[in-house]
């Protein structure tokens, strides 16, 4: 038998670690939230994402990161689908080819595309060369929300690929001996039994997009504020760090709310888990 | 599969690829331009990848990224698969509270996790670049535990009960049973912390000393006039570093299981 | 059971760490050798900075920061003890109003005297005593446009920037003093002015430009009018004598109601721990080589009298590097809000950002 009382001190070092670097850091963020200027108590920062400028900024986050997940989701579905039917022996090869463009640091990447987008960019001579209409994309909230799809694709493709190599393909083949189509196979077998991907993907995606700063930065060009933006520039432009920390920690128990609505759709034991 | 449904996903797989790999095609474009300004070619030139060994600057800030993202990777790695086997084994209710502190991380933004770790290492300890490497591991310890519990909750217990039962020590059956099992969700567990590391810019600038630069902290405070171009060829080189040792491990495993099947 | 494992775990995380620590820096942080900079991004040509470590003997832990605010934030933080910083006007008002300056000791700087005293005198706005700044780099803050596609009577007052026929064509400058600036001059307004209701219709106007707007931009505009993808842009001139390099049809101008001139410069802050060797950095960049290289490398203004003679007169004659008399006369520095009105601008400024 294992003894799981003493094998769960292995954690143990990583529970002092989390009190340590997790906890008591959120602590100090609290504490300044809680707090005004002048040190005494006060809730107003965290009521204050009721200003008309935050409430605006934080449904523009959550518009742009839902857009984001769905489009995610969409391109990365039949990607790990067409990945897990893949008849090729070095399968990890291409898996990991999804996450190889990290290796070039992200700010590069996004600054690439900026080259792409811009009105005298890759794109449009592209697209002016073969005749077409050009676009103007680059500082605009699609620049935005393409840029977040890019940054963030891997992460929904990756989980729904575990997903799906984890479905016994006895499974879906008992489904077509018994005379369901391709169709009912994957509407009634293959999406189901692949819920738990899909979840950590619509999680990885959608939690780090709602909190993003950095690709509004260099792809809105200073004209879409989303909530992570508000957050920076209290820290840094406004420093009104007592006001940032309120917002983030409203950020944080919308995120937590967002994931437990996720949690409740899946039902599967291990609930509370992010990946 | 009919050709062609075998002929269209590989175009729509070819296609996502364009859209992941076509901003990199950029990058090692300019990593060939001779023109300060990244918007004008200004010829084909080998200059920056010549220069580069020359740059201080860019070689420290490479050294220091690579110790920083090694050992915190590492660390990371250690620190996570330990406590995921951990909180595998907890009581369920444990388990959840440790699993909800795990989800901290992911869940703050990153500015706010930044600050919030500064506040903490200015009191105990001088701001260096150990301080950005308890940061990392900070950020991507979750990453690692959430790759390997999963390995875990597959795990059926009857092998490694069986192993005991023949005599195996518990470390030899841990071995011999469970490590194998969570492997992979380790590899790619210390594969993420290190993309991770290697790619984050906000809680680095934050919590590190004065006068350490990684490669991402050096480029953005260039942003504002104009990124060295010996950064895109550095950025080149690394990227086809890792492509070129994907191949190579990849090539590897091939020859092994040819070998394998003789 | 499974203890053996667990401990050699614990030895290996809390093994490896102290030994970390070693090869970490921080131990080394308060020996004499040393000296903490911060300064701008990319505003020193690196060999000056290599040759102030060979001659003096001391070591340089150089930190940059892309924006004033990042600088004052990373500075409030209080996580660094910086030595000497360099950064502009109105954030050392700032700072000095809240006390956090040391008076330099100008008898200590034989390269001093190279400065030009107009500069010194115009940085009465920010260090009205002078006693605690040593000008770096000045600059103005003006249109950089492409000649192909506005005329120059049109750039000449900043109500271009309102024009709907450049729609999505017109980048205007991110930084929240140098936008409202624009907007006060056209109004007609002081650019430090406090009022509210002058500020109220400031943001208004701002509002107004937004759906012109092709970009809010502080790094790298000169990147976007070297393509063309913009008409004109709000830069500083540096950025702008980049620009022009790049593309001929490029040109700069301070329109007619006039703009902002702007000063950075070194100070030392309450957290020095080495002044004598701060006080040495600060002659070096006064120094005549250095202040040359310095130059050539950023084409910023120097304040340096001495770089003059080793510049040739295209050079000097470049009204948008060094800026005329005309020119400066139309310009004011800008002085640091008190904490009221600076909360009420940058709310507007959120609120703009997010109309």
């Amino acid at each position: 038998m294992i003894n799981r009382f003493r094998t769960s001190f292995l954690a143990a070092p990583y529970a002092v670690w989390v009190l340590i670097c997790t906890i008591l850091p959120l602590f100090y963020i609290l504490g300044y939230a809680l707090t005004n200027d002048a040190g005494g108590f006060t809730l107003s920062n965290l009521f204050a994402i009721t200003d008309a400028v935050h409430l605006k900024s934080l449904w523009l986050s959550i518009e742009v990161a839902f857009v984001t997940t769905i489009i995610c989701l969409i391109i990365a579905y039949p990607v790990a689908l067409i990945l897990h039917n893949l008849k090729i022996s070095n399968k990890g090869f291409v898996v990991f080819l999804f996450i190889l463009p990290m290796w070039m640091n992200f700010m590069l990447r996004i600054l690439a595309w900026q080259i792409i987008l811009s009105n005298n960019g890759i794109l449009n001579s592209i697209l002016s060369a073969i005749g077409l209409p050009t676009v103007h994309i680059l500082y605009t909230k699609t620049a935005v929300t393409l840029g977040m799809v890019y940054d963030f694709l891997p992460y929904m493709i990756l989980p729904i690929y575990n997903a799906l190599s984890k479905i016994n393909d006895q499974v879906v083949e008992a489904a077509a001996d018994l005379g369901a189509n391709w169709w009912t196979t994957f509407i009634k077998i293959t999406v189901p039994l692949s819920k738990d991907g899909i979840i950590s993907g619509i999680i990885m995606v959608f939690v780090p997009a709602l909190s993003s700063f950095v690709v509004s930065n260099l792809l809105g060009g200073g004209k879409v504020l989303l909530i992570g933006n508000v957050i920076e520039q209290e820290f840094t432009l406004a420093r009104n760090w007592n006001l940032g920390s309120g917002l983030s920690i409203i950020l944080m128990i919308f995120v937590l709310l967002s994931m437990s609505i996720m949690n409740k759709v899946d039902e599967s034991e291990n609930g509370g888990m992010l990946v | 599969m009919t050709n062609v449904k075998k002929g269209a996903s590989y175009l729509y797989l070819g296609l996502v690829f364009l859209f992941l790999y076509a901003p990199i095609l950029v990058l090692i474009v300019l990593s060939f331009n001779d023109s300060m300004s990244r918007t004008v070619w200004g010829g084909f030139t080998l200059k920056w990848y010549m220069n580069l060994t020359s740059n201080d600057n860019i070689m420290g800030a490479l050294g220091t990224t690579i110790r920083i993202t090694l050992s915190s990777s590492i660390l990371a790695t250690i620190l996570g698969t330990s406590a995921a086997i951990g909180i595998h084994y907890m009581k369920k209710r444990h388990a959840a509270i440790m699993l909800g502190a795990t989800n901290i991380p992911l869940l703050n933004a990153d500015i706010v996790t930044g600050i919030s770790l500064m506040l903490l290492f200015t009191r105990f300890t001088p701001l260096g670049e150990f301080s950005v490497v308890l940061a990392h591991i900070a950020f991507s310890v979750p990453y690692v535990i959430f790759n390997v519990l999963p390995r875990l909750q597959s795990l059926s217990e009857a092998c490694y009960e069986a192993a005991m039962d023949l005599g195996a020590t518990p470390m030899y059956a841990f071995y011999k049973v469970v490590w194998p099992e969570i492997f992979p969700g380790v590899l790619s567990g210390f594969l993420m912390a290190l993309t991770m590391s290697l790619d984050d810019f906000t809680i680095t600038y934050f919590t590190k000393g004065a006068g350490v630069n990684t490669l991402s902290t050096m480029l953005y405070t260039q942003l504002r006039k104009g990124i060295q171009s010996e950064l895109y060829a550095l950025s080149t080189i690394l990227f086809l570093l890792a492509f070129i040792l994907l191949l190579v491990m990849n090539f590897k495993k091939d020859v092994r299981k040819e070998a394998k099947t003789k | 059971m499974k203890k053996k494992f667990m401990s050699l775990l614990s030895v290996l995380v809390f093994g490896i760490t102290p030994i970390l620590s070693f090869t970490g820096c921080g131990s080394d942080a308060d020996a004499t050798d040393t000296l903490v900079v911060l300064n701008y991004g990319k505003y020193i040509e690196a060999d000056v900075l290599k040759r102030f470590q060979k001659e003096t003997g001391i070591k340089v832990k150089y930190e940059e920061y892309e924006s004033v605010e990042d600088m004052y934030a990373k500075y409030k933080a209080g996580s660094i003890n910086y030595d000497v910083i360099c950064t502009s006007d109105y954030m050392i008002e700032t700072l000095r109003q809240e006390g956090e300056l040391i008076p330099v000791d100008y008898n200590s700087l034989p390269n001093y005297k190279n400065i030009n005293p107009d500069i010194i005198e115009a940085s009465a706005a920010f260090d009205p005593s002078h006693k605690y700044t040593v000008p770096y780099f000045y600059g103005t803050v003006g249109i950089l446009y492409n000649t192909n596609m506005v005329d120059e009577d049109t750039v000449s007052s900043w109500d271009c920037l309102w024009n709907p026929e450049y729609k999505n064509r017109i980048v205007m400058i991110n930084s929240q003093r140098d936008a409202f600036m624009v907007a006060q001059k056209k109004l007609g307004y002081d650019i430090n002015t406090t009022d509210k209701l002058e500020l109220e219709n400031t943001y208004k106007l701002l509002c107004d430009e937004k759906k012109y707007v092709y970009a809010y931009l502080q790094d790298e505009t000169y990147e976007c009018m070297i393509s063309e993808d913009a008409a004109m842009a709000v830069c500083y001139s540096g950025e702008a004598a980049m620009g022009m390099e790049y593309n001929d049809d490029l040109d700069y101008i301070v329109p007619n109601e006039g703009g902002n001139l702007w000063i950075d410069s070194w100070f030392v802050p309450r957290t020095c721990k080495h002044y004598d060797a701060a006080m040495k950095w600060i002659d070096f960049m006064c120094e005549e080589k250095a202040a040359t290289e310095n130059f050539e490398y950023v084409w910023y203004a120097t304040p340096n009298t001495k770089v003059a003679q080793h510049e040739d007169e295209k050079t000097l004659a470049d009204e948008t590097v060094f800026p005329t008399k005309e020119t400066l006369g139309r310009c004011k520095l800008y002085e640091a809000y008190d904490k009221e009105t600076l909360d009420y601008t940058t709310t507007l400024w959120k609120k703009l950002k997010a109309y």
